[in-house]
């Protein structure tokens, strides 16, 4: 080292006089700060690396909690056949409803003890006209005419971001749509138990709602979607990608083929994925005419992304089988492709099916390739009718619609992204699971 | 005949001629299985290949080729002074197949009687009003040539599924014949059905190569299509970028200039956070840290490499740009108007490429062999110096591949840039300003719009292939450095 060659120097003797194992000179001491300074940088860094996960889960869940939960309002109401003849013969059916219904929550009130002074018009600000939906209850259920039925009703989204402190007070400005005097009533009634906190079903099975409502939008539909790309893409990514593992691992010869058809893989496997995007547009919907926004054409697209994947860790795992297996199998009169159908490929199944899963939720997570053929947000409006035309009806998909979500203007909709985003972190936290308990339980190491 | 049934009749046929060819060579076996040349279910398999491939094969042709035929001859049926005045043939052609579609559902609900559908005339009858009556909404009136093209397009449409029934049925019931036939104690069945299935192993392989076909054809044809409307050296270097979709053509500025800026800018950024974090990390990982400390930071560290993209967009958007805001915002320093910004996108690209800087480098710093620590070590360097000198320069080519590798997945990404980084095209210098990329911007151009000519939508193709060459680029680099520079240790 030039350091043990400068310290011999005469000059430099002079410098220590007293040199000592037991202390430490200078440029010792100089090298070992540098060499403490340089672990702390590394340790930093695993500790940033670290940081920005928690950063990252904590801002998931804090901000998407919320969307699982709304407030309601909750009343007991009894219509009798007299007020529903009368309404009906009405001709503003709805109004002759909310006057029922401001009736019913005055006596509401009452019972409670609480004494406020409120108009009619604060209501439907609060929980919007609720006459069209009790309306709409009694013509399906007429049974339940007479009955004491328990309503119960979502507030407004501002009201609902209020609760949950999306909203300040003091942001509140006077409008149609909330007034800030109106938030003391609705203080008022959290008190008194009317409005409460509930988990939001609609949420987990509601499609998306359209721009202007936000509190009815849902993730179900897109989770429907998604669920038919995945068993497109299953159905087709598993077995051609094993079918080119096995044929590039056990069978190909070295030619100038071979090396075309890895090279090829190697290089999809490094195709960003919007590209995949514009070949499924140009080729799926311009060229062979599959109908847009269709799931079958989002899963197509995505098992093309997704076979790189799954042929690298299949092809690890046939590899990892060792050849006296092959060998054995030969030995007692097996054909090749009966050595590698009946002895390789099974026992490297678990391997081949944890890389698929790991595939599988890779693709679960993609979103530019979706946007490009049109299966954004906001055309999943419904299920869809049966099995079959699921894959075929106009779709989005979980990320897709977390993306049309947070594309829009309304901050309302931003607590429904995130919480679209924990429902899709849990589906893509369950698929890992498997995968590694697969891994646990079936790998063998040879 | 649905295609559907076709299918379900193979596979019935496939499951028969299993059983049958079977017994047929066992029969002629006397049923002893030892008389056979294979075993007796290979026998049964080459009936139902036989039976299936072929009419599967000719199945799936016709259906690609048989749209794009009909297609063809239905447009150039419609004479060209019949396409209203300010439509297209495109359009038409979708209002033919809607209207197509409309009679179709019209004569599966009972609505019309299927002699109606292709009689009637939309100058004694309003289709649309029709149509309308059983759910099916149309855009515009009916017009006479387009009902004529949608009458002639449903029956050439019915005349060639039936031939493509009688044609595939055909050919499954003649190869059933004749592999039945052939099933004797002496036919070689199983090298027949393992050259089929090695076959279909090929066939498997060459989708890989198929895709990449599809990708460059693809791009290659829009993007020509693209550069005869619009001028290639206007687009590879103008530097304004403001394309109108009000106009066509003409009006927009489409320069790949402030793009390309805004996709270097924000990589150039990512890189900046990741690539120091990632290789101390890794340094870290594999030089100092003990086994517990790896066997549990390493996984969670790369649990942000399986994170999906759109949550980092979504982190950029709603956290980390509120959180760069109110410290360079208004409030703060005053550089920063609003939060989607290139500092945003960058840094949250960055965070995301940690892991794969860091997962790449460590097997490479893994690779270095350990005599060459202990060398270096015995020589009385410190651990540090050890790193700096002797395993960094050993695993440097490594290391630059996986660089370029996490630029090329940088220049590559949507998400986070579509979220995070704006929407404005704009060159300049400052990183708190919007700027957008390559990719935001195809995302913007090609979502939700079907119709492919104007020039407004093909640039998305044109930006798709620089996109793929730029990447490619990088990744055949990486590749060649890594191959190149290699030393050889063993």
């Amino acid at each position: 080292m030039t350091d043990a060659t400068a310290a011999t120097g005469a000059p430099a003797q002079a410098r220590r006089p007293f040199a000592s194992l037991l202390t430490l000179d200078e440029h010792t001491k100089r090298r070992n700060a540098t060499e403490a300074r340089f672990k702390a940088y590394g340790l930093a860094a695993v500790l940033a690396g670290l940081f920005f996960l928690v950063v990252l889960f904590v801002s998931i869940i804090s901000n998407g909690i919320p969307a699982f939960t709304r407030m309601v309002v909750e009343l007991d109401f009894t219509l009798t056949q007299a007020q529903f003849d009368e309404a009906e013969s009405q001709l503003l059916k709805t109004g002759a409803y909310q006057g029922y219904f401001v009736e019913g929550f005055d006596k509401a009130l009452e019972e409670r003890g609480v004494e406020v002074e409120y108009d009619a018009a604060v209501l439907d600000r609060l929980i919007g006209k609720v006459g069209g939906i009790m309306r709409e209850f009694y013509a399906a259920n007429p049974d339940k005419i007479g009955e004491e039925v328990v309503f119960e009703l979502p507030t407004s989204s501002r009201v609902d971001g209020y609760f949950n402190g999306r909203l300040k007070r003091e942001d509140v400005s006077d409008s149609r749509f909330l007034e800030a005097s109106d938030l003391d009533l609705a203080d008022e009634l959290y008190e008194a138990g009317i409005i409460k906190s509930d988990f939001n079903w609609t949420f987990i099975t509601g499609a998306d709602s359209g721009v202007d409502n936000p509190g009815g939008a849902g993730i179900g539909a897109s989770v429907v979607g998604s669920f038919f790309m995945m068993i497109v893409v299953l159905a087709l990514s598993l077995p051609i990608g094993v079918a080119t593992s096995i044929y590039l691992e056990e069978f190909a010869p070295k030619n100038w083929f071979t090396d075309l058809i890895e090279v090829n893989i190697s290089n999809l496997a490094a195709v960003p994925s919007i590209v995949f995007g514009i070949l499924g547009l140009a080729v799926f919907i311009q060229f062979a005419g599959l109908p847009q926004s269709a799931p079958l054409v989002g899963g197509l697209v995505l098992t093309l992304m997704t076979l790189p994947t799954i042929i690298i860790s299949t092809r690890a795992s046939l590899k990892a089988v060792p050849p006296s297996i092959r060998d054995a199998a030969l030995g007692v009169g097996a054909s090749k492709m009966q050595s590698v159908f009946h002895h390789v490929l099974p026992l490297a199944m678990p391997g081949i099916l944890t890389g698929t899963i790991i595939g599988l939720a890779q693709a679960l997570g993609e979103t530019a390739p979706l946007l490009l053929i049109g299966m954004v947000g906001f055309v999943a409006r419904g299920y869809p009718d049966s099995f079959l035309t699921g894959f075929t009806e106009a779709n989005s998909a979980m990320p897709a619609q977390i993306y049309t979500w947070a594309a829009r203007a309304d901050a309302s909709f931003y607590e429904k992204a995130w919480g679209g985003i924990i429902v899709l972190l849990l589906f893509l936290m369950t698929m890992n699971i498997i995968a590694i308990i697969l891994r646990r339980r079936f790998e063998r190491r040879w | 005949m649905p295609v559907l049934w076709i299918v379900i009749i193979i596979l019935a046929m496939a499951a028969i001629g299993y059983v049958m060819g079977r017994q047929r060579a066992l029969a002629s076996a006397g049923g002893d299985p030892r008389n056979l040349h294979s075993l007796p279910s290979y026998y049964g398999s080459s009936v139902a290949i036989f039976t299936m491939v072929f009419s599967f094969l000719v199945l799936i042709v016709w259906l690609i080729v048989q749209p794009i035929v009909i297609e063809n001859q239905v447009a150039a049926n419609i004479p060209p002074e019949m396409v209203r005045e300010g439509s297209t043939l495109g359009l038409m052609m979708s209002d033919v197949r809607r209207v197509a579609d409309g009679l179709d559902q019209a004569v599966s609900q009972g609505a019309m009687d299927p002699e109606a559908a292709s009689n009637i005339r939309a100058e004694f009858t309003d289709v649309r009003d029709r149509l309308g009556a059983i759910g099916v909404a149309l855009g515009s009136d009916v017009g006479p040539a387009v009902l004529r093209a949608a009458q002639r397009y449903r029956s050439l449409n019915a005349t060639g599924h039936m031939f493509m029934a009688v044609v595939v049925l055909g050919l499954a019931a003649a190869g059933f014949i004749l592999a039945y036939l052939r099933s004797h104690k002496d036919f070689r069945a199983r090298n027949v059905v393992e050259t089929t299935i090695r076959y279909l192993l090929i066939g498997a392989a060459s989708i890989a190569i198929l895709t990449t076909i599809g990708i460059v054809l693809s791009l290659v044809f829009n993007t020509w299509e693209f550069f005869r409307l619009y001028s290639w050296t206007e687009f590879f270097f103008g530097t304004t970028w403001s394309p109108s979709f009000s106009g066509r053509g003409g009006s927009s500025e489409l320069g790949f200039v402030p793009l390309l800026w805004g996709t270097l800018y924000i990589s150039f950024i990512a890189l900046a956070v990741s690539v120091p974090i990632g290789l101390f990390a890794a340094i870290y990982l594999s030089e100092y840290a003990g086994p517990h400390m790896r066997a549990i930071a390493k996984p969670l560290i790369e649990v942000l490499a399986g994170i999906p993209t759109i949550v980092y967009g979504l982190f950029a958007l709603l956290t980390v740009g509120p959180m760069l805001l109110s410290v360079f915002g208004e409030g703060g320093l005053g550089w920063m108007q609003a939060g989607t910004a290139v500092m945003t996108a960058g840094l949250v690209m960055g965070i995301m490429l940690i892991p794969f800087v860091s997962s790449l480098s460590d097997d490479i710093i893994n690779a270095v062999p350990q005599a060459m620590r202990d060398g270096s070590l015995g020589l009385g360097a410190t651990h540090s110096e050890t790193v700096r000198q002797v395993i960094l320069p050993a695993a440097l080519p490594g290391i630059v591949g996986a660089i370029l590798l996490a630029a090329s997945r940088a220049i590559g990404e949507t998400m986070i840039v579509v979220l995070g980084a704006g929407a404005a095209a704009k060159l300049s210098l400052n990183p708190f300003e919007a700027m957008t990329t390559v990719t935001a911007k195809i995302v913007s151009q090609l979502t939700g719009d079907s119709d492919f000519a104007s020039p407004e939508a093909l640039v998305a193709f044109a930006l798709g292939m620089t996109l793929f060459v730029i990447t490619l680029g990088l990744n055949i680099l990486a590749l060649y450095i890594v191959r190149k520079y290699r030393e050889q240790y063993d």
